[in-house]
């Protein structure tokens, strides 16, 4: 059954092409020391960085992958077949003009200059291991905001990088992250002043171009006292036929009394492994969200945190994940409450359609002698067809009076009268269908930037498309 | 009422020094059939081969799994004659019953036959040992079917290595028993270990009630039950289940259930733990024909240092089916619980209806609980929703209560008493429920010196 989308003019295989590029650097298929002694050459790390480095390694190869709970799909990740850097030169440019032109293209036909120039403050572009492009407008670098690359992050600004690399998440979290540390190249480092409120949004690309790549992009955000920030990443991949893994790990820090939103629609193809560790430290009074949609990839790993640190500190997931077939979102949100008057909320919605699996997995954990803590999670999850698949796995613990948890769940599918009723007002049984669905997400969207929810709104109505009859 | 010295005596006087649980199989069993003697084997190697459960385990996530260190406990003898006499004083409980079998030690103290129209009307109600000669073809195609799946496969092992006591109950087709059934099972010396068992077998729109009382003779003597209860409810009948848990609190305890439940037949289970240092429950309900229904509840209040853990899994097989689950647990003190519970709806379990909350209400600063509701849905036309929520107590209710001046102390008790009580209602057995709600008055009781 195919519906009217010829007015649609985005879809999710509009990452779906890739360039033959000459890489200047290439460390090579498989993973051991040299290949790690190899990125810190290219980069010219610090010893600190190489020692860093090189110890992640031997924690990634000690740790057994996550078996006991986890898919078995895992399994197909040949650790020794991916390639772990490859770039085009080692300094991202702030002009368009500068960047080589067969990666101009790319960005291009995703439209990210043309983003940049109608509503971000900056943009930052990741082909393969590196940042090609990283640009912040005038007024906002004016203002001491810092937006860059995490490797010109951390070569000119160490005294403020060494302070809180790997501070939230350790090497040792999970065998991922330890991967992450081994080999990690590109994503973004941003540093906020105190006071300092960035009006519009800052935006990171994160594209895959070759073939049987792993990108381990490492991103650390510190918003300073009072500052506000909204970060958006999106990512796409071409579709080969070979298993791509990325694998970042994304630190976030708000300090007393700042608001961290971290924006991400995912939309990897549907040969990519996804597995992520992100986690924020909130400290007094400050507020990290994070706004989580995954659409694409093949099997998704990604349980965004908070560790409310400080007094009255706040953290909330919004989470949208949309599993079609042969794909597994296995996505949810870890809430650690380590101070009083603590507030989290969880809100998470899925749609499984065809042979589609979404998971949801959430930690709360409400330790001793805190007081008027509160928890709230909401889990609803939307079956589309017989062979889909929902899946909860909530750990809630709670220590000691005083504090209030909850947590809710519910599965359900599009009734037959609505559909129904939608069919006697002329609509086709798919467009009514996929306004069904988009009403099931449509409270959780409407939080969203203007921009991202019409792009998640019509990238849902293409998942749905063909889902019915 | 003897005291714990005089148990302590006669463990010792007692010329033979009986072996260790996990040492050697339970011995004597040779006028029994020979499947049964393979299955004990079978039991044995299998406990002696797998792994200790580790917290790393999925199923024994937030356990305390130090508390299953066994090696202290062994088989007991039977109570001495002035202790049978107060056992059997103590284990009147109902009034009005259709039958019951008292145990001791995994020994068999007394049976109060079913009435004569019952037995005509071919109602088995017998202890397993005896069941196993007389009605061995029954008793074999259902003991223990169903595989532990809930994490202790090994404890499943061991109990079948050595059980000796317990009861096998058969219900004819249509016949309705208007009376519950009572089994008591005592553990009476110092590390002595039990193996209870049951086996409910329901015939075709048959109806019955039974009730299965633990306990403890002495109010301190460490020990260790592991135990199994399988019942099966055959297509339209009505099974209800009651367990009322009272060990003393220095005893650890492990009871590994198995629901089946047939077409059109419903299974209810109410489950009520008091007692145990650590009490862990293992309840799972197969809903393996069209109209099936189970409704799972439980109520858990842990002082001190008490730790419950329950496990469930409420399985769909078949499409059209329902389970609802209901779990409280009030916690004070050092007191721990914890709850993992799936709902898993199998592929073409189509118009499944599935509910599952669980409540905590946490009564001091030093209670913990652990909650971790799960769903796996493979199917579509599923209603299905889980909740798990904890708190304390209301402030505005205490004061409510305060200012007709009840006392503070009072008023938590009545709050307490009424959040657990929405769970004994369901059972909807007065006779049954005002026996609960005096255990459950009785902990309190011992809970405030």
């Amino acid at each position: 059954m195919k519906t009217d989308t010829s007015a649609v003019n985005i879809d999710r295989d509009v990452g779906d092409f890739h360039y033959k590029v000459e890489y200047g650097y290439d460390a090579g298929v498989g993973l051991d020391e040299r290949v790690v002694n190899y990125i810190s050459d290219v980069k010219q790390d610090p010893d600190w960085v190489r020692e860093f480095r090189l110890k992640a390694l031997q924690t990634f190869e000690s740790k057994p992958l996550p078996t006991h709970w986890a898919s078995k799909d895992l399994e197909a990740i040949d650790f020794n077949k991916i390639r772990y850097y490859l770039a085009q030169g080692q300094r991202s440019t702030r002009s368009w003009d500068e960047v080589p032109e067969d990666v101009k293209r790319t960005f291009e036909r995703l439209g990210i200059p043309e983003q940049e120039r109608k509503f971000l403050a900056g943009v930052e572009a990741q082909f393969d291991s590196e940042a090609v492009y990283s640009n912040i407008k005038k007024a906002v670098g004016e203002q001491g905001v810092i937006f860059v690359g995490s490797t010109e992050g951390l070569k000119e600004h160490p005294e403020i990088f060494r302070r809180w690399f790997g501070k939230v998440i350790p090497t040792g979290d999970n065998k991922f992250s330890a991967l992450n540390s081994a080999v990690f190249s590109g994503g973004s480092f941003i540093y906020v002043p105190p006071g300092v409120k960035v009006k519009h949004p800052l935006q990171a690309y994160f594209r895959i171009n070759a073939e049987n790549f792993g990108q381990f992009e490492r991103t650390l955000i510190i918003c300073d006292e009072g500052s506000e920030l909204t970060y958006m990443e999106g990512c796409t991949a071409p579709k080969f036929n070979t298993a791509t893994l990325h694998c970042a790990v994304v630190e976030l820090i708000a300090l007393k009394g700042a608001k961290l939103q971290y924006i991400t629609v995912q939309n990897w193809s549907p040969n990519v492994f996804n597995l992520v560790t992100k986690r924020g430290l909130a400290h007094e009074e400050s507020e990290i969200k994070w706004i989580d949609c995954n659409i694409g990839s093949r099997l998704t790993m990604k349980y965004p945190g908070v560790v409310l640190k400080g007094r009255k500190s706040r953290g909330e997931v919004l989470s949208i994940a949309l599993a079609n077939n042969g794909q597994h979102q296995d996505t949810g949100a870890k809430m650690i409450h380590a101070a009083d008057e603590t507030t989290s909320n969880i809100i998470s919605k899925s749609i499984s359609i065809g042979t589609g699996r979404a998971t949801y997995r959430g930690l709360v954990h409400v330790p001793k002698h805190l007081k008027n803590c509160k928890n709230n999670t909401e889990c609803d999850a939307l079956l589309i067809n017989s062979t889909s698949r929902t899946d909860t796995y909530p750990a809630i613990t709670v220590r000691g009076t005083g504090n209030s948890v909850q947590h809710e769940a519910s599965v359900s599918q599009v009734s037959a009268e609505q559909i129904f009723y939608m069919q006697q007002r002329g609509l086709s049984e798919a467009q009514a269908m996929s306004l069904s669905v988009n009403g099931f997400v449509n409270d959780l969207v409407r939080q969203f930037p203007m921009e991202y929810s019409v792009e998640l709104k019509r990238l849902i109505e293409l998942e749905m498309e063909g889902s019915v009859g | 009422m003897s005291n714990g010295t005089a148990v302590l005596e006669e463990v010792t006087q007692t010329p033979a020094v009986k072996s260790t649980i996990t040492s050697s199989p339970q011995e004597g069993a040779d006028d029994l059939p020979l499947w049964f003697q393979q299955q004990r084997e079978q039991g044995w190697r299998e406990f002696s081969t797998m792994p200790n459960p580790t917290r790393k385990d999925q199923a024994w996530r937030f356990s305390n799994v130090d508390a299953l260190d066994l090696s202290p406990y062994r088989f007991a003898n039977a109570p001495s004659d002035d202790e049978q006499v107060e056992i059997l004083e103590r284990s009147a409980m109902l009034n009005g019953k259709s039958g019951r079998l008292i145990f001791a030690n995994d020994q068999l103290l007394e049976r109060d036959a079913l009435p004569e129209s019952l037995r005509k009307a071919g109602v088995i109600f017998q202890p397993l040992e005896r069941a196993l000669i007389e009605h061995e073809d029954l008793v074999r195609k259902h003991f223990m079917t169903q595989p532990a799946v809930l994490g202790s496969a090994k404890f499943a092992a061991l109990h079948r290595a050595q059980v000796r006591a317990g009861a096998f109950i058969y219900v004819p087709r249509a016949v309705e028993l208007e009376l519950p059934i009572e089994i008591f099972h005592w553990l009476v010396d110092e590390n002595a270990a039990v193996f209870p068992h049951l086996l409910l077998v329901a015939d075709e729109l048959s109806k019955i009630t039974v009730i299965e009382h633990f306990r403890s003779f002495d109010q301190t003597a460490p020990g260790f039950a592991c135990g199994v209860n399988d019942l099966i409810a055959g297509r339209g009948a009505m099974v209800k289940y009651i367990c009322a848990q009272r060990w003393n609190e220095n005893v650890t305890a492990l009871q590994i259930n198995a629901t089946t439940v047939e077409r059109d037949a419903s299974a209810m289970s109410l489950n009520l733990h008091l007692g145990g240092s650590y009490s862990r429950f293992e309840s799972l309900s197969r809903l393996v024909g069209e109209g099936a229904r189970s409704d799972l509840l439980a109520v858990a209040v842990a002082h001190r240092k008490q730790e419950f853990d329950a496990r469930t899994l409420q399985d769909h097989v078949s499409p059209h089916t329902a389970s609802d689950l209901l779990y409280k647990n009030a916690l004070d003190d050092r007191a721990r619980t914890t709850f993992g519970g799936l709902i898993r709806v199998e592929p073409h379990a189509h118009f499944t209806d599935a509910y599952q909350k669980v409540r905590n209400l946490l009564l001091s600063d030093d209670a913990e609980a652990n909650s971790m509701p799960g769903l796996e849905i493979l199917a579509d036309n599923v209603r299905c929703t889980h909740g798990a929520t904890s708190g304390q107590i209301d402030e505005d209710e205490l004061f409510y209560l305060r200012t007709r001046g009840i006392p503070v102390k009072v008023a938590q008790h009545l709050i307490v008493t009424g959040f657990l009580n929405e769970v004994v209602q369901r059972l909807d057995q007065a006779a049954i429920a005002t026996h609960l709600h005096r255990l459950i008055e009785q902990k309190f009781a011992s809970g405030a010196d």
